[in-house]
C-alpha cells in the first residue's frame, strides 16, 4: 500500500503541493484527467517522510496519507 | 500502514467548484475539522453567503442555510435565537459582509449574538469577476478601478476586524490567513477557539481570514500567496484584536 495516495478526479493541478513538499518529490503527472488537468503525482515514494505538508495544502483535499507502523 | 492525514467526514465528497489554488477550499477544510473535533457537527448550522462560497452547503455535511447578499449574520441571529442549543456560523466574503451586509454584521456584533463569522478577506468580489472591494488594496487594478485604486476619490481599505474590535459586545476578534502551513495551523486555532467560545455559550466570535483569489488577482496560487504576505498583510495585520474570556492563553 502506498504512503500517498491522490484522488485524481478532486485534483485541479494548482500546483501548490508540488511547490511545498520538502522533499520535493512530487511533480505534474504527463496524462490528463476526465478534467482535463495534468495531476499532481509522486515521483519516488522513498523519500516520502508522511509528514502530509502536501496534502494540508490542497485546498480540494485530494491527498490522503499513510505511515507505516512500527 | 496508518492513516496520518485524510478528509474529515464532515465535508462531503462533491467536488468544489472553486478555482484551482483557492483558499476557500482550505478554510472549509479548517471549519469540519473544528467542527468535528467539538463534536458539535450534529448541531452546527452555516449561512452561506452570496459570493464564490454560495454554494458552500454543498461541501459540508452539516445543515445549512444561505442569505440574501449580505444579511448572513441576521439570518444567523434568527437561527440561533430560535435554537439557542445549535452552533451557527456565518462563512462571508468581503464583498458580502464589507460592503452590502455592512450593516448587519456591526449590529450582530453589537449584540453579541452568541454565533461564529468567518470572514474571507480577499480583496476582491470573486464571483462577479474581479470588481474593486471596500477591502481591495490602494493601487490595486481590479475591474472597477481599472488604473489602481485611488484613496482620494474610492477610500482606503477597511479593517473589519480592528472595527468590530471598537464594539463592547464581541468576546474574540482576530485576523489570520493560510498562506503558509505554519499560519493554516494558527488559523485553525483561532477557528477552533471562536467555536469553543460558541460552545460554551461566551459570545461573538469573529475570525477573519486573509486569502488569495488567484483567478481575479491574476496571478498563480503559489504566487498569489507570496503577493499576499508583501501586499496584504502589511495592510490587513495578523493578530487578536479582542479576547475577552482570554481562551487564547487557556
Ligand atoms: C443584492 C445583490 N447585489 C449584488 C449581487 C452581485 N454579487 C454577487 S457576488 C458579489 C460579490 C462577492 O464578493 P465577495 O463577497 O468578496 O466573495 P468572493 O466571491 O470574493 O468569495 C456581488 C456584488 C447580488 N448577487 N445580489
Ligand atoms: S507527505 Fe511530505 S514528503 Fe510525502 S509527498 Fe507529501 S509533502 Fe512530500
Ligand atoms: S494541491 Fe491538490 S489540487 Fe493542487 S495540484 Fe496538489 S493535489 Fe492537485
Ligand atoms: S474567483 Fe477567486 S475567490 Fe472565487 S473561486 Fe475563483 S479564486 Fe476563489
Ligand atoms: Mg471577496
Amino acid at each position: 500500500m502506498s504512503k500517498w495516495v491522490i484522488n485524481e478526479n478532486l485534483c485541479k493541478g494548482c500546483g501548490i503541493c508540488i511547490e511545498r513538499c520538502p522533499m520535493k518529490i512530487l511533480a505534474f503527472a504527463e496524462h490528463l484527467t476526465p478534467k482535463g488537468v495534468h495531476p499532481s503525482s509522486m515521483t519516488d515514494e522513498s523519500k516520502c517522510t508522511s509528514c502530509a505538508i502536501c496534502a494540508k495544502s490542497c485546498p480540494d483535499v485530494a491527498i490522503q496519507i499513510y505511515k507505516e507502523e512500527k | 500502514m496508518k492513516q496520518v492525514f485524510g478528509k474529515t467526514k464532515v465535508l462531503s465528497a462533491n467536488p468544489t467548484h472553486y478555482c484551482p489554488g483557492c483558499d476557500h477550499g482550505i478554510v472549509h477544510r479548517l471549519i469540519a475539522e473544528t467542527l468535528e473535533e467539538l463534536e458539535v457537527a450534529d448541531k452546527a448550522i452555516g449561512i452561506a453567503p452570496v459570493g464564490c462560497s454560495v454554494f458552500a452547503y454543498d461541501y459540508f455535511n452539516i445543515d445549512f442555510n444561505q442569505a440574501a447578499h449580505g444579511r448572513a449574520p441576521a439570518v444567523a441571529t434568527g437561527i440561533k435565537r430560535t435554537r439557542p442549543d445549535s452552533i451557527v456560523f456565518t462563512y462571508q466574503g468581503d464583498g458580502d459582509l464589507a460592503a452590502i451586509g455592512t450593516a448587519e454584521i456591526i449590529h450582530a456584533a453589537n449584540r453579541g449574538e452568541n454565533i461564529t463569522v468567518v470572514f474571507i478577506n480577499n480583496g476582491i468580489y470573486g464571483m462577479t469577476g474581479g470588481q474593486m472591494a471596500p477591502t481591495t488594496l490602494v493601487g490595486m487594478k481590479t475591474q472597477t478601478s481599472p488604473y489602481g485604486r485611488d484613496a482620494a476619490t474610492m477610500g482606503s481599505p477597511i479593517r473589519v476586524s480592528e472595527i468590530i474590535a471598537t464594539l463592547e459586545s464581541p468576546a474574540y476578534v482576530t485576523r489570520v490567513t493560510v498562506n503558509t502551513i505554519a499560519n493554516q495551523m494558527k488559523a485553525k486555532k483561532a477557528i477552533k477557539n471562536a467555536f469553543t467560545l460558541q460552545k460554551e455559550k461566551k459570545g461573538f466570535s469573529f475570525v477573519e481570514v486573509v486569502c488569495i483569489c488567484p483567478t481575479n488577482w491574476g496571478k498563480k496560487p503559489t504566487d498569489a500567496h507570496k503577493w499576499l504576505a508583501e501586499n496584504m498583510l502589511p495592510v490587513f495585520p495578523l493578530g487578536t484584536f479582542k479576547d475577552i474570556h482570554g481562551i487564547e492563553k487557556a
